[in-house]
């Protein structure tokens, strides 16, 4: 394939707000290799047996069984999935190291977050920005599980504002090293970990810098007690206290001054990875509620047969398979654009770094969705088991404990609501991605008169696609319309932008479900996804009622007379359906398919 | 030692079990397919001779084309070489005969099938495969020594124990016990890249006798409707015991 073509092909991010991808043109979960199948049967396995039979000891704040298991992970090769072959790792494409990241993740947030911190933040900015002796060094070792590596960029008062820490790195006389003395806060793996991955300021630099920092008691590193927390007992965060620690000139990440971008890179692939950690967790959750409501006897009936519970499980197995079909889409994305800028004569490090930039706004959207999805799975799956649910005999109560982290960390769900918009309106200002033409053109069509004429939307999934078309036109029109007003200032105006991101995400999510649908309906035919179809429309319907509520929220905010008048009718016109689909019909077919099943499972 | 592992591709035991053309064939639509448990303790076994005694595992699959996702997970388990005979396997008689062909070209000192397969229990095969081969032959067996050509056997008999000696060559009829379930490996993630590269021959099948012929296959009949009975109503449960359920 010429790299001309490739380029086509592909879609830029942020870029699906303004053109229409075909069904052919996304990556599924039924599109894996063989050897992908196999590669998650194996993480399965390892779950079930490693983890998933012992989930009690992830509650008892058995920090060691932890290590334990991550080692044994690195026997099976799963920590270096990600990692070039050049440093001992497998050197895998992006759709593999998600498909571990997601299958592994899913029995409790205690080993995830060991996982994920590890993998991810831990090794990532050595194989992203390590220079060649670095890489030599520190990474094969951190891929076979020797060594574990954590990420210190929180503090106690830089948080979000993550730049804003107070960490020093200071020049030695002999210029040979830099002594780093700071605290540093909420520090996943601290308690096991090898190295350090390290963020200070040198003099009154405006950024920070990134430093790899060997973990040796004598050299002026203390570590503070483990965090007594809510939930995700077994995985190890402490306070890293540095005082004077001496790090050889030769251990700084990049250059000076190149921290901040360090860590916000880190955090894109962090935050990718986080949600396919969040899909699994959905699986498993949900089939043991539905296991349960099928052998719970209530009123001398199973549960599932309450229209109340079908309900839920409709919702949670909606929202699993949504967060599925927008995760790979994306992570295919991803793995394309590195290959194409490797094609072009790029380093797989450089490849890998931009592919992944690239893809911020998909990142952030990623993130903040499937978290919140794994929250209300959660919490309906606990209710599900009723007072058994509240129970810690269940894995329901901790699963729901675990779940509340993933809003909190990798930049909190508000945090990644303003960047996906931010980034996206960002975009837009550099001509990367053309959003003012399209809101222009929104505009002028709201000038127009509408079409009275009844579309034919025989074909399947056709009205579903032409809506998803005008929900794109309510962000082009609400998101232009604001930029017009507010210029940069907009990002001062929060609920404004995150009404706008709700609107980015539902209309992301819903079109992944609904084009992941679609391409497995062409191939197997319509028979074989009756359900999927259903899960596509009902995620499309709580969509748009979400957009509407968002969309008149934010125009309201900003628009008055005539312009919010005219915005609303918009609003009115880019969200009605012609033919209503009976979402009560849909939630009861949804639901008598998973529990005919017994499990969630639709690839 | 030279070690041929035979491998039947089986349905998970989760699977949804149905049949299609007038209830004549298993309907494999949807189903998971996985390597035959007892064939995988035999694998395992024969991993275990591997890494202590250098020996080397050939594995074998009768089937087509769709055996070979099972038979490349044995390869990424860590078997050398795998051989696909290009055939639908009907039979005991004819698996066993299709497999007796590769072992005669093959040279094999030691032969694992497992002790029956969880699809159709025929557990005829390694009996059989012995016969034609005219070699020695332990069934149930629950574990495994070798030393040279010396043989130490176990096999499970009722309510004991059995310890056997032979020689090599020999047919051994596995099952757990050989291994424990605890043991059986899981494909690391270098062992399913080095699946890749690995040789997987297909050879085509040899004329035999198909014994048997699937007529049809039934389902037990589906459990009716569970009747609940207040438990302060004896009476009533004692009368539906006696005259609908009629088990007293
Ligand atoms: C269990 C756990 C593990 C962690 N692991 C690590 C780790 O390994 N390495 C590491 O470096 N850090 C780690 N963290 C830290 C984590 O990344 C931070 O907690 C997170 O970034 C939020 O920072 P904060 O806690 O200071 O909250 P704050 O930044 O004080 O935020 C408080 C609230 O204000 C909101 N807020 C803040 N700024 C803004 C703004 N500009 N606009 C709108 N709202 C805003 C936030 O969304 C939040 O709701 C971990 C945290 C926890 C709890």
């Amino acid at each position: 394939m010429s790299t001309e073509t490739m380029n086509k092909e592909i879609l830029r991010g942020g870029q699906f707000l303004v053109k229409e991808t075909q069904c052919e043109d996304v990556f599924t979960l039924e599109d894996l290799s063989e050897e992908q199948r196999m590669m998650r049967e194996s993480t399965k396995e390892f779950a079930d047996r490693e983890l998933w039979a012992h989930w009690e000891r992830f509650e008892k704040k058995d920090y060691a069984y932890t290590e334990e298991c991550m080692r044994k992970a690195g026997e099976l090769g799963l920590l270096s999935v990600a990692v070039p072959e050049k440093y001992e790792g497998l050197g895998m494409g992006f759709v593999s190291t998600m498909l571990v990241c997601d299958y592994i993740s899913g029995v409790t947030g205690s080993f995830s977050t060991a996982f994920g911190a590890h993998t991810g933040i831990g090794t990532m900015p050595i194989t992203l920005y390590g220079t060649e002796e670095q890489k030599q060094k520190y990474v094969p070792k951190l891929a076979s599980g020797e060594w574990f590596g954590a990420y210190c960029l929180t503090e106690p008062g830089a948080g979000s504002d993550a730049n804003s820490g107070k960490t020093k790195a200071v020049l030695s006389d002999d210029g040979k090293y830099y002594n780093i003395t700071g605290q540093k806060m909420w520090i996943s793996n601290a308690g096991f970990c090898n190295l350090f991955i390290v963020f200070a300021r040198i003099e009154d630099d405006k950024y920070i810098t990134g430093f790899i920092v060997e973990n040796d008691p004598k050299n002026g590193i203390t570590l503070g007690d483990e965090e007594k927390k809510l939930g995700i007992h077994s995985s190890s965060t402490r306070q890293v206290f540095f005082n004077d620690t001496e790090v050889p000139i030769e251990n700084m990440l990049s250059e000076r001054g190149n921290g901040f971008k360090i860590a916000m890179n880190a955090l894109n692939i962090g935050r990718i990875k986080l949600a396919a950690a969040c899909l699994d967790a959905q699986r498993r959750v949900l089939t043991e509620a539905v296991k349960y409501a099928n052998e719970r006897m209530q009123f001398r009936t199973p549960i599932i047969n309450f229209g109340a519970i079908k309900a839920k499980i409709a919702n949670m197995a909606t929202n699993a398979y949504a967060g599925e079909s927008a995760s790979y889409r994306a992570a295919k994305n991803i793995e394309d654009r590195i290959a194409l800028r490797e094609a072009d004569g790029n380093s797989h490090q450089d490849a890998e770094l931009k592919g992944v930039e690239e893809y911020a706004i998909e990142c952030s959207i990623l993130k903040v969705a499937v978290s919140e999805h794994l929250q209300e799975t959660t919490d309906e799956g606990l209710q599900i088991f009723g007072g058994m649910g509240f129970s810690a005999d269940t894995p329901m109560e901790s699963a729901w404990r675990d779940a509340r982290i993933s809003r909190i960390y990798e930049g909190t769900n508000e945090i990644n609501r303003m960047l996906a918009v931010g980034m996206l309106v960002k975009k837009a200002m550099k001509g990367h991605v053309d959003l003012l033409g399209p809101a222009t053109a929104v505009g002028e069509e709201l000038m127009g008169i509408p079409s009275f004429e009844t579309p034919d939307f025989s074909e399947l999934l056709s009205e579903e696609k032409d809506l998803i078309t005008r929900l794109k036109k309510v962000f082009l029109m609400v998101a232009g319309s604001a930029v017009q007003k507010f210029g940069p200032e907009l990002e001062k105006h929060q609920q404004l932008m995150l009404a706008a991101a709700d609107i980015l995400i539902e209309i992301y999510m819903a079109e992944s479900s609904v084009l992941r649908t679609e391409k497995n309906a062409r191939r197997s035919g319509e028979e074989s996804q009756k359900t999927q179809i259903a899960m596509s429309k009902l995620y499309l319907y709580n969509a748009v009622e979400t957009i509407i509520k968002k969309g008149k929220e934010a125009i309201i905010s900003f628009a008055e007379g005539d312009e919010q008048r005219m915005m609303l009718m918009g609003l009115k016109r880019f969200t009605k359906y012609t033919n209503y689909p009976n979402v009560t019909a849909l939630r009861t077919q949804i639901a008598d398919a998973v529990a005919e099943q017994n499990e969630y499972t639709f690839d | 030692m030279k070690i041929l592992v035979c491998i039947s591709n089986v349905p998970d035991t989760t699977s949804k079990i149905n049949f299609t053309e007038d209830d004549t064939k298993f309907d494999t639509n949807g189903v998971q397919f996985v390597i035959n448990p007892n064939d995988e303790f035999g694998l395992t076994r024969a991993m275990w001779f591997k890494e202590k005694q250098g020996a080397t595992i050939h594995v074998v699959s009768v089937g087509e084309v769709s055996v070979e996702p099972t038979l490349r997970k044995a390869l990424a388990i860590g078997a050398d070489e795998a051989i696909r005979i290009n055939t639908i396997p009907t039979d005991g008689l004819f698996v066993a005969q299709q497999l007796a062909e590769v072992v005669k070209n093959g040279q094999y000192d030691l032969i694992i099938a497992g002790r029956e397969s969880i699809d159709y229990n025929g557990g005829m095969v390694p009996g059989i495969l012995a016969t034609l081969l005219d070699i020695n032959f332990i069934n149930t067996c629950i574990g495994l020594e070798i030393e040279g050509d010396a043989v130490t056997a176990i096999r499970e008999i009722d309510g004991g124990k059995e310890t056997l000696a032979t020689t090599l060559p020999l047919v051994v009829g596995g099952q757990k016990g050989l291994v424990e379930e605890s043991e059986l490996r899981i494909p690391n993630m270098r062992g399913i890249m080095m699946a890749r590269k690995k040789v997987l021959n297909v050879v085509e099948p040899t004329d035999s006798i198909r014994g048997t012929e699937d007529a049809k296959f039934e389902k037990p009949a589906p459990k009716g409707a569970v009747k609940l009975v207040d438990s302060d109503k004896i009476e009533e449960l004692i009368d539906l015991l006696h005259n609908e359920a009629k088990v007293i």
